[in-house]
């Protein structure tokens, strides 16, 4: 046998099974989300069918869809910069041998390792009206007691700074390890130039950041989609929907009224959105991240 | 600040201090900064402690000399079957960890060291896999597990992340460093290429398998919308569900006991973490520069 066709077959027979996997549950299902959601869900009596665009009409005047696209879209923007930011400085901090530094790193990178489902339920006590910490140093300021895991105003607030807290030492951690990657001459030289700590850091070690910063705002945004946990046990998308995100709108819609088809719909606007920040990432801000 | 190289003789003059290290004043203010973060950080975990060692009437009274207690644990233990919980949770993350290598290691052999018509296609086809994650696809997995018959089953929750895109990009990169010539000199020799594989290329690639590992259990440890949704019963419901059934349960609000059960939960990883901080940091950092 020659060795070009021995190498092929090798090839697909190492690549197989982990390619069967994947095709089955990551490939296929995106792809009968598609199909599914052009039809109408199964019921006892009536078997599904071919419904057209039905699902997508009904989705069009869904007040809920929207308001869960829309709360993702608000969740997303209130989060990502704020994580990103916090992890950035973060990673300043505990980069520079300041006191405390192990203390700090440790404080921040802690919550990534504990399961969400386990900080939600602190969280949601941290909150708790009456009895809450956060309202007993409310009130002991003088401030008015608020609810606020319970009004619409406040809600989808409250359970983004837990995703933001959760996060941002796990971005940290990447700021950290590529400034640490930094050549240090380059601090030398541009110390010789007078340039300021500021400017060295506008001017040089953020642009040399930005690979790293473009890795994590992927993640974030991913993550943004994704995690419900902390949804679930927090508010179950309450009050009024104000933090029903889409993927708890999906787990609502199918798990819990079981109306397949419309949540297969509803996953392939989800999928959509994910590829959409797929393309522009790649596709758009690839090219602008690398400095000149 | 270009004043640098009037500084101090150090003691350690291996280290080369960046000019733009913060001194004096300006260190000092960025210490308190940093540690006042920190507090912050750690203040909701400090909490959860102190709800779970003291007794119900101290969880909102913060008073020095409340005695200690371990009854809240003893309640959660009781009230629900953690013990289980934590058996089945063991399983699963060893499970997924242990199908995760074996396949992730075959793929990212091929993509590394073989030359097979549809490679860069099929290559595209798992790098999807970081995209779109089967934590998304809950509706077509879970009728997929009905007809496999595997809901509510352990397999159930651990099939569709066994083949992860994840950890075959993670170790393509790292056998891609592997020098080609050991290969060659192994082939002379006479191995096969799954001995090659085995001798050469597991062995060298071990830290990576430690962080891939150490990534993949906290992952899974945690993971919980996936699990909530495909099990239902005490016999496969990981340790994050059984949480949850207890925490949003009929308990009221007693949240001394939800605290303590609540660090029963994240403890295995807590203790894990405090003990191997290093090791920790270091796997996340490198699982995720690609």
């Amino acid at each position: 046998m020659n060795s070009r066709l021995s190498a092929a077959v090798h090839g697909w027979l190492l690549l197989m099974p982990a390619m069967l996997l994947l095709v089955a549950f990551t490939h296929w299902p995106a792809v009968a989300s598609f199909i599914e959601s052009f039809s109408s869900t199964p019921r006892p009596r009536r078997p599904s069918r071919f419904v057209g665009v039905a699902n997508y009409e009904q989705m069009l005047a869904d007040p809920v869809f929207w308001q869960s696209l829309a709360n993702n879209l608000w969740f997303a923007l209130g989060t990502i910069p704020l994580a990103i930011g916090l992890a950035l400085l973060m990673a300043i901090w505990v980069n520079d041998r300041i006191p405390g530094r192990t203390f700090a790193r440790m404080a921040y990178f802690t919550p990534t390792i504990l399961p969400m489902i386990a900080v939600a339920n602190i969280w949601l006590f941290f909150y708790t009206p009456q009895y809450g910490l956060l309202e007993q140093v409310a009130s002991g300021l003088g401030f008015a007691s608020h609810n606020w895991l319970g009004s619409r105003e406040t809600a989808l607030a409250a359970v983004a700074l837990v995703a933001v807290w959760k996060e941002s030492g796990f971005f940290m951690i990447f700021y950290l390890a590529a400034l640490q990657g930094i050549s240090p001459t380059l601090a030398e030289a541009a110390a010789l130039e007078g340039a300021s700590r500021w400017t060295f850091f506008r001017r040089v070690q953020f642009p040399l950041l930005m690979p790293t910063t473009l890795f994590v705002l992927i993640n974030a945004v991913i993550n943004a989609f994704r995690t419900v946990d902390h949804i679930i046990v927090m508010t179950r998308g309450g009050p009024d929907n104000a933090t029903s995100l889409l993927l708890f709108y999906i787990y609502q819609v199918g798990f819990n009224f079981w109306d397949t088809s419309y949540a297969a719909a509803l996953t392939v606007v989800l999928l959509a959105m994910l590829a959409i920040a797929a393309l522009v990432q790649y596709g758009w801000l690839e090219r602008k991240v690398h400095y000149r | 600040m270009s004043d640098a190289s009037f500084t101090p003789a150090r003691r350690r003059p291996e280290i080369r201090f960046s000019p733009y290290e913060p001194r004096g004043f300006w260190r000092a203010l960025e210490g308190v900064g940093a540690v006042i973060l920190a507090t912050l950080w750690v203040l909701p975990l400090l909490f959860a402690f102190w709800a779970a060692f003291h007794g119900a009437e101290y969880t909102t009274r913060l008073e020095l000399g409340a005695p200690l207690t371990l009854e809240n644990f003893r309640r959660a233990w009781d009230a629900a079957p953690f013990a289980r919980y934590f058996l089945n949770t063991t399983v699963l993350v060893t499970l997924i960890f242990a199908c995760q290598v074996v396949l992730g290691t075959l793929a990212a052999y091929a993509f590394a060291r073989f030359d097979f018509p549809g490679r860069g296609t099929a290559f595209a086809l798992v790098l999807v896999q970081l995209m779109i994650m089967p934590d998304v696809l809950i509706v077509e997995n879970y009728r997929t597990m009905s007809r496999l018959g595997l809901v509510d089953t352990i397999p159930g929750i651990a099939l569709p992340y066994i083949a992860s895109a994840f950890g075959i990009f993670l170790l393509r990169q790292t056998f891609k460093t592997i020098p080609k010539e050991l290969d060659d000199a192994a082939r002379v020799e006479g191995a096969s290429a799954l001995q090659i594989l085995l001798k050469i290329y597991v062995p060298l690639a071990k830290p990576i398998y430690i962080a891939y590992g150490l990534v993949s259990v906290s992952y899974h440890w945690n993971n919980f919308l996936w699990p909530l949704i495909v099990t239902n019963s005490v016999e496969a419901r990981p340790l994050t569900v059984g949480l949850q059934v207890f925490a949003g349960g009929d308990q009221g609000v007693d949240w001394a006991v939800i605290c303590a059960a609540t660090l029963m939960t994240s403890a295995p990883l807590l203790v894990g973490f405090l003990l191997f901080q290093r090791q920790f940091v270091q796997s996340f950092m490198r699982a995720g520069i690609r």
